[in-house]
């Protein structure tokens, strides 16, 4: 089987932010991580619960943009709200912004008041992310994405929900940054405290330098590790590819996120 | 006397009569789905100005943003789902034209509903704390629970106040002329809370059918709203369009795209609206069948 491709290094590295999980909601936002938490369900985490994205629990993962194969639940937009209050669920969510201390924003650009650009709306990152893990997917990494900080802060960081109290941080838990070129975690430290953004691969082909020239503030490295040493995103196995090419994405919509 | 309760239908023009300058009007669907938009585009051909809008916004934000009738804008997102961004919206907010913006989380959104519903001045929910939520809404007030939590600290929480509405608008599959209805897609978003939440609520339907048609072929747990919840019903086929009101139909994709592109531009909109929003809901549902045969 030829190389793996870019777009599936991402999709395995965004199946495994689901492989622990076991038996919760997993929420993907947006094509690649749709794609990650399949592949997760058929590789490292059967009990994974997946949906449509729209109102139904499938019971097996379908290829991207077909049907949807047996059906298993009945998930409305009400009840995804109860099962975020209530707790078993794992959120990836996109960001135009992400912020050094791990917030995100999909509010707006610029000032709140007249924003330069006005975007979705807060949608559900505040709740999401006091509520259950949540992890990011950035599939352009830029210094626009990654900034010193946000200038809306829909998604709540670690710092922003311990000035907020313990109800903030009780079910707070941050888990992974994937991106096009790498992967984070919330392991860092700032001057703000705990939950700063922190490089833990960087995925084959692509060098610290080009991870740091794509951000926007200063790259905290894992403990004790320089920039040579930082390890590279794991590769699929054959078995990842095959379901990645024959079996959940036959027509390469992965491309049109992540081109080769 | 009849033992048959009343019946509650009545015209487009009827429901606009009992609306007044200034009212809070919730609407029902969510995002481009399943909107009263029959309704919306009834308001648009009116006086109507300085509404408070409460909206799982779509189109109907849109429609109203542009044609200047909001005064303050209660949502958790405004988007038109296949086309992400809502363009009249998304202007509105970048030129500063909607006076008063309420940005809520979505859990905050149905939180506020619930407690509206339930005659509550407030629910708790966690939804909200440490974000810009609550900075950019700076009347919006946390609770501290009167209860010891996990640890023995008592947890703060944030106190979201009722979305209590004067009207809300829904549009659903179908009704009985008494106002019991059916949503027949998968999802019946949250038109019971709205309805619930609200002084008066006009429900628009694809059909009314008589009270035992509502069930004759659906299952009763499809009756998402009974009569007690409703003061009038409004038969208008094709009253989401074109937003999705399926399993009767699907999103107009192709109208949707045209709808967003000429948002864009001043000219394209003005040609836009003497084409389909010039006349009443007949004529804006003959120049639809027009497009389609294009």
């Amino acid at each position: 089987m030829s190389e793996a491709t870019r777009s599936e290094v991402v999709a395995v590295a965004i199946a495994d932010c689901w492989a622990e999980d076991g038996e919760i909601f997993a929420s993907p936002m947006g094509l690649l991580p749709t794609l990650g938490a399949r592949l997760c369900k058929l590789t490292t985490n059967a009990d994974l619960v997946i949906s449509d994205g729209e109102s139904l629990f499938l019971a097996s993962p379908p290829p991207l943009g077909s049907g949807t194969g047996p059906i298993e639940g009945w998930i409305p937009f009400r009840k995804v709200f109860d099962v975020v209050a209530w707790g078993p669920r794992h959120v990836m969510m996109g960001a135009t912004q992400l912020d050094r201390h791990g917030n995100q924003n999909i509010s707006a650009i610029g000032p709140f008041e007249q924003p330069r650009r006005q975007l979705l709306g807060s949608r559900g990152a505040p709740g999401n992310t006091v509520s259950n893990r949540t992890s990011y997917w950035v599939p352009k990494h830029s210094p626009r994405v990654f900034v010193e900080q946000v200038d809306i802060v829909s998604g709540v960081g670690r710092s922003r929900a311990e000035e907020a109290g313990p109800a903030a941080t009780r079910f707070h838990d941050l888990h992974r940054v994937v991106t096009d070129l790498a992967v984070f975690d919330f392991g860092g430290r700032d001057e703000d405290g705990a939950g700063a953004l922190r490089l833990l691969s960087v995925h084959p082909g692509v060098s610290v330098a080009d991870v740091r020239a794509a951000t926007g503030f200063a790259l905290t490295l894992p403990e004790g590790l320089g920039p040579d040493d930082v390890p590279t995103t794991r590769e699929p196995t054959a078995t990842e590819l095959m379901l990645i090419r024959e079996v959940l994405d036959p027509r390469r919509l992965r491309e049109k996120e992540v081109p080769s | 006397m009849s033992t048959r309760p009343r019946d509650k239908r009545m015209s487009i023009e009827e429901v606009i009569e009992q609306l007044e300058d200034g009212m809070t009007i919730g609407i029902g669907g969510w995002g481009s789905r399943r909107k009263p938009m029959a309704l919306v585009r009834a308001i648009l051909r009116s006086d109507l100005k300085d509404l408070t809008i409460v909206s799982w916004g779509g189109p109907d934000v849109g429609l109203l943003a542009r044609a200047g009738r909001i005064r303050r804008l209660v949502y958790a997102f405004v988007s038109l789902d296949s086309i992400p961004l809502e363009p009249h919206f998304q202007r509105a907010r970048q030129e500063g034209t909607i006076s008063e913006v309420v940005e809520l989380d979505e859990g905050m959104f149905q939180t506020g509903l619930r407690a509206a519903a339930q005659r509550l001045p407030f629910l708790p929910t966690r939804a909200g704390l440490g974000s810009d939520v609550l900075v950019n809404n700076d009347w919006l007030r946390t609770v501290e629970s009167p209860y010891p939590g996990p640890d023995g600290t008592p947890e703060t929480l944030v106190a979201m106040p009722a979305l209590e509405l004067d009207v809300a608008l829904l549009h659903l599959n179908r009704a009985d002329a008494h106002g019991n209805a059916t949503y027949l897609g998968p999802d019946p978003y949250f038109d019971d809370l709205f309805a619930m939440a609200a002084a008066k609520t006009f429900l628009s339907v694809e059909q009314v059918v008589d009270t035992a048609g509502l069930t004759i072929d659906t299952p009763v747990q499809r009756l998402l709203i009974d009569r007690m919840m409703v003061d009038g019903v409004i038969e208008t086929p094709g009253g989401a369009h074109f937003t999705s009101c399926v399993p009767d139909y699907d999103r107009d994709e192709r109208f949707q795209k045209a709808y967003a592109a000429a948002a864009k531009d001043e000219a394209a909109w003005r040609a836009f609206e003497a084409r389909f929003l010039a006349g009443d809901e007949s004529a804006y549902q003959a120049a639809v069948k027009e497009f389609d045969d294009e």
